[in-house]
């Protein structure tokens, strides 16, 4: 049997449609599943903050050790909303393409402002 | 104590309770070993002669958020500042127990400890949402600081409009590269420092009044 690993890409059409809680759950089941997640949009400041709390939550000993994740920052120029912006129901800078996997299965290899090299393992 | 005196009392203590801002809590963050408990003890034993926490090697070694209140800053020019130094739990995205048992930690507390981390990330991130004022965000000179960690920190403090200070820390070990740190993160001031031996603390300070005052 080949043995492999789920990638799942998922669209910013679709990401749009959904609350933060929604995608933040989606993101986390299929990553304790041994499957890798990409978003074709990322997730605000706000939305990560709360994944880290959640993946802290589930983290267990000998079993769901947390969570690999890689995206590029902000692109150079865009800053926050200010006071106006967020009244106006601005959120911050965009989010960027994001992949994110379980920390037992994928590392980072390198790291720079606009190259990100991940290595993937089946579990 | 006559009646009136005590209602006097009681009305000005209410009074100055309602009225009077409460002081600015900085929150020091950082991913887990950057020297932030080591940096908090510094400024708290700097200005008020006590401590805030235990230093260790191993990671997570602070897990849960300490407050230290009312440290009052000053300069020479008589500038000063009373804020709250809030000591928090390294963030990070994943946590193994066995990472404390290469330590040689038995692997009963190694369990209990990865536990408690978890709780303290959790903690730093809900006092970073709710109830911290401005932000020295702390970075081992010596690593890189290209790390999603950092950038995603940075991003969610930028996007609370916090004020930032980033301080590259252990500037007295061979390989630190405090300009790898400032080209990461050319939109905000970083002070190069080590936490451990006082180098360029009075700069910090002078950064801090600054940008907190």
């Amino acid at each position: 049997m080949i043995q492999g690993v789920q990638i799942d890409l998922i669209s910013a059409e679709r990401l749009d449609r959904m609350t933060s809680m929604e995608k933040i759950r989606l993101i986390l089941d299929d990553v304790m599943e041994g499957n890798i997640v990409v978003l074709e949009k990322g997730l605000s400041p706000e939305e990560q903050s709360r994944l880290i709390e959640m993946t802290m939550m589930e983290i267990s000993p000998d079993g769901f050790s947390g969570i690999e994740m890689e995206t590029y920052s902000a692109r150079e120029g865009q800053s926050s909303p200010g006071f106006f912006g967020k009244l106006l129901g601005k959120k911050g800078p965009g989010a960027r393409m994001t992949v994110i996997g379980p920390a037992n299965q994928m590392k980072t290899i390198k790291k720079d402002k606009d190259l990100i090299s991940a290595w993937v393992s089946s579990r | 104590m006559n009646l009136f005196i005590r209602t006097k009392k009681r009305l000005s203590r209410f009074l100055s309770a309602f009225l009077k801002k409460r002081q600015s809590r900085i929150g020091i963050y950082g991913p887990p070993n950057a020297g932030k408990t080591t940096l908090s003890n510094r400024i708290v034993r700097d200005w008020t002669g006590d401590a805030l926490g235990p230093v260790s090697e191993i990671p997570h070694e602070t897990r849960r958020a300490r407050r230290k209140e009312g440290i009052t800053i000053s300069n020479q020019n008589g500038n000063s500042l009373t804020l709250d130094i809030v000591d928090t739990p390294g963030v990070t995205t994943k946590i193994d127990y066995q990472e404390f048992v290469e330590y040689g930690i038995e692997k009963e507390e190694a369990i209990k400890r990865a536990r408690e981390a978890t709780e303290g990330v959790a903690e730093a991130m809900h006092w970073l949402r709710e109830d911290i004022d401005g932000v020295i965000y702390m970075l081992d000179a010596t690593l890189d600081p290209f790390t999603q960690v950092n950038i995603m920190l940075v991003g969610i403090i930028e996007s609370r409009d916090l004020p930032v200070l980033i301080v590259a820390n252990k500037i007295d070990l061979p390989d630190a590269a405090p300009q790898r740190i400032m080209k990461a993160f050319p939109q905000h001031p970083v002070i190069a420092i080590s936490g451990l031996e006082g180098d360029n603390m009075e700069e910090l300070y002078e950064h801090m009044l600054k940008v907190f005052g």
